[in-house]
């Protein structure tokens, strides 16, 4: 991001220590997750220690320092879905994708992640790809759950592995 | 909306709305919770738009786009009011013929009722639906009645008279004695006299006093506070601003988990119309009361929703707790003296004040008052969200509401409190719900997770489940906490394996006592909790891991082999499709075989075989 860009976020926030939080969830919001460049210009910005942003965006899970596919697949492993059987949704998806949790696959179409509750139980086990819940997941749904986001994003030509 | 400078201008907007709206007009009303959501409400109520367009009736017939109606099992939900009429599971095909039949000529349409399980009685009004009628929804009803981003409709159905009659008749200290003995404890998982609080923090010296609404809901498997916030966000704000009023606050921060997105959205909505009509900001109804709300996003660390962790986030660290011999209260957020209060406790707040401590000391139980919102998922038929008296039965929660477990599943245990809770099993069921109770039994209350298990269901996986949850959400400032966790996590895996050993039982129990005896926060003090309760009630599930290598749920993939009923077997071929290993074999109109080698247990087959044949041993 430029720093024009990351100065309006900090902006914001008027430039505030205490909304360090916001400031990199706004960041990561636009580039799906926290580039050390952004950090760095960031710490100097604020005159923060990078070790304290470091500490941060490592601390709280929902931060991520690499870079993140194009959909970004959650499971949900709460209490409900785990019950209903999630943790084998997430072994197929694995094995599908040839990915573990917290990788992105080398297309960089997919990232997979796990979080622990979405409270949309009534739905479990259910997988977010994006934007979009698929809820009633079953280990055999799941190839043809991602081939629909296959054919959405076809690989451009010049794009590199 | 124009200002409201003063409680006359408030009776006399909500008299405007209240008269220029015609209850008898029809109205459908769709639920946009995040669970119906997730079925596709939003097309269904862009196809309802297009359809009374189409059939020239936008004029003659509303919309009302709500929050959770609480059964998600059935989205996405319709009612169609004034008779309301409950559709369940309305897709796209349906609204044409929901225009068409019900709204213009006033025929039901049978199928999209719901059919009562057991006598198969197709039911019309949503009332009678056994799911809604065992329930007493005082808190959460209003979710299906209003659009959650129009303050008109919270307007409209009595909103803010409460904040009206404090600010103008009531003394801080009435207040605070109202909540005292309306015995309102926190919703949150403590269960702490929510009054004896705000009283404490009223109390405690300095320039200036914060009030907090917790609505970082961690627990996996409870979802009630985000629907509150999505479906009635007004309610909540109109406790903060009662609560902030009684204490002699003037900012308050509602923490919500960025998980949460309409939550986040609806809430920032609702704040931004009462600063705009003057309910929040600088001389709230010209009584001299100032006030403001922020909204701050967590950053999914379920430790955050422990109070002084949450502090510590909002001020920008990491949430790590702190020791509490100096309480929140007196020292919380940058050291000011802070009252935090969890969704459904702050939503509790107005409804006292309305009705009164008599009317809500007569719902409950002796220590507990008042209702308790449930969220009931796992394997039960009727997933949703409960609001029920404190006392009712875990029996009528899971058999009269809930309509039992699902096929022919038995009830195996019922777990409660989410990570610190607890499993409860069948033999108990009857004990009434309150604060108390369930933790005499060895769980808790908490913030009303009840997950609901069957004999599919494996003890020592569940208990291996919540502590590799703790593990990772263990902050790691307290070592007994960090490593006991861990340790724990890893015994439990050995155990699931079938590596288990004599002896492993006793050390996880020493453990457990070394965790809750040295942690400094909640999150460990009770991290034990799922291992030993389901030590003490599931024993012999353990045993038969460790001892016999067997896992009696079928569960734990080192100890089950996937076999074919050959009786059962169509040879439909559609477990060979499925599988990932190419471990199934079979011609047409032979049984097929599963290869125990090449098997990697992911299931596939089970949930794709109609005719039951996989056997799991």
């Amino acid at each position: 991001m430029g720093p024009q860009a990351i100065d309006r976020i900090l902006k914001k926030y008027d430039y505030e220590h205490f909304a360090i939080i916001a400031m990199l969830q706004d960041l990561q919001d636009k580039e799906n997750y926290l580039p050390e460049k952004d950090l760095e210009y960031i710490s100097e910005r604020l005159s923060m220690p990078l070790t304290r942003i470091y500490r941060i965006a490592t601390f709280y899970n929902a931060f991520s320092l690499t870079p993140r596919g194009k959909h970004l697949i959650n499971v949900c492993l709460g209490t409900a879905c785990h019950v209903r059987g999630a943790a084998r949704v997430l072994d197929r998806l694995k094995m599908a994708l040839g990915i573990d949790v917290g990788e992105m696959t080398k297309d960089r179409l997919f990232s997979l992640e796990t979080v622990n509750c979405l409270g949309s139980c009534a739905l479990g086990p259910i997988v977010v790809i994006g934007n979009d819940y698929h809820g009633q997941m079953t280990p055999a749904r799941v190839e043809s759950t991602i081939k629909k986001y296959r054919k959405k994003s076809p690989r451009k030509k010049d794009e590199k592995d | 909306m124009k200002r409201i400078n003063n409680p006359q201008a408030l009776e006399e907007i909500r008299e405007e709305i209240v008269g220029s709206r015609d209850p008898d007009k029809p109205c459908i009303t769709i639920c946009s919770g995040t669970g119906c959501h997730a079925f596709g409400c939003e097309r269904v109520t862009e196809a309802f738009e297009a359809e009374l367009k189409k059939q020239g009736l936008e004029e003659r017939i509303d919309i009302r786009t709500t929050g959770c109606h609480g059964f998600c099992e059935r989205g996405p939900i319709v009612v169609i009011n004034p008779q309301k009429i409950f559709y369940q599971r309305v897709t796209l095909k349906d609204t044409e013929e929901i225009v068409s039949e019900t709204l213009r000529k006033n025929n039901i349409i049978d199928r999209l009722l719901y059919s009562h399980p057991q006598t198969g009685e197709k039911i019309v009004k949503e009332d009678d639906v056994p799911f809604y009628k065992g329930q007493m929804r005082i808190i959460f009803g209003n979710n299906g009645n209003i659009d959650p981003t129009s303050i008109e409709d919270y307007l409209a159905i009595g909103g803010y008279k409460a904040l009206s009659k404090v600010l103008t008749d009531l003394s801080p200290p009435e207040i605070i004695d109202m909540i005292k003995k309306s015995g309102l404890r926190g919703r949150g998982g403590g269960g702490f006299p929510a009054g004896v609080k705000w009283e404490s923090c009223r109390n405690a010296p300095g320039d200036r006093h914060y009030v907090i609404c917790n609505a970082d809901e961690g627990d996996p498997g409870a979802y009630m506070d985000r629907s509150l916030l999505e479906g009635n966000p007004h309610s909540v704000l109109e406790g903060m601003m009662i609560g902030a009023y009684a204490i002699g606050s003037d900012e308050g921060y509602i923490y919500v988990r960025n998980e949460y997105p309409l939550a986040v959205n609806n809430v920032s909505i609702a704040i931004d119309q009462l600063r705009e009509c003057g309910l929040l900001g600088e001389n709230i109804l010209g009584t001299g009361f100032n006030f403001d709300i922020k909204v701050n996003r967590g950053g999914g660390a379920f430790v955050c929703g422990e109070s002084t962790a949450l502090m510590a986030s909002i001020e920008g660290q990491a949430g790590e707790p702190r020791a509490k011999h100096i309480h929140t209260v007196e020292s919380g957020l940058w050291d000011k003296p802070t009252n935090l209060n969890n969704v459904e406790t702050w939503a509790n707040v107005p409804l006292i004040i309305n009705k009164g401590v008599d009317w809500y000391t007569s719902i409950g139980t002796e220590t507990s008052k008042g209702t308790k919102i449930f969220s009931l998922v796992g394997k039960v038929n009727n997933t949703g969200l409960v609001e029920a008296p404190m006392g009712m039965s875990i029996r009528e929660i899971v058999y009269d509401i809930g309509g039992g477990i699902p096929g022919n599943g038995k009830l195996k245990a019922v777990q409660t409190g989410g990570p610190s809770g607890g499993c409860i099993p069948e033999s108990l069921i009857d004990i009434p719900v309150d604060f108390d109770r369930l933790t005499e039994v060895g769980s808790m209350m908490g913030s009303g997770g009840m997950i609901v298990m069957d004999d599919t269901t494996c003890m020592v996986d569940i208990a291996k489940y919540f502590l590799n949850f703790l593990k990772d959400e263990s902050c790691g400032k307290c070592t007994t906490c960090r490593e006991g966790t861990r340790r724990m996590y890893e015994i439990l895996d050995i155990i699931t394996r079938g590596e288990g050993k004599e002896g492993d039982i006793e050390l996880l129990e020493e453990l457990s006592w070394v965790v809750s005896e040295v942690s400094l926060c909640a999150l460990g003090q009770t991290a034990p909790n799922p291992v030993l309760s389901t030590i003490r009630y599931f024993r012999d599930e353990y045993n038969a891991h460790i001892k016999d290598k067997r896992c009696p749920a079928g569960v734990c993939k080192a100890l089950i082999t996937y076999s074919i009923d050959e009786e059962k077997c169509t040879a439909c071929g559609k477990c060979k499709r499925v599988c990932p290993s190419d471990a199934v074999t079979g011609e047409k109109k032979v049984p097929h075989k599963i290869d125990p080698e090449k098997c990697i247990r992911c299931g596939a087959c089970i949930t794709e075989c109609k005719f039951d044949a996989i056997e799991v041993a």
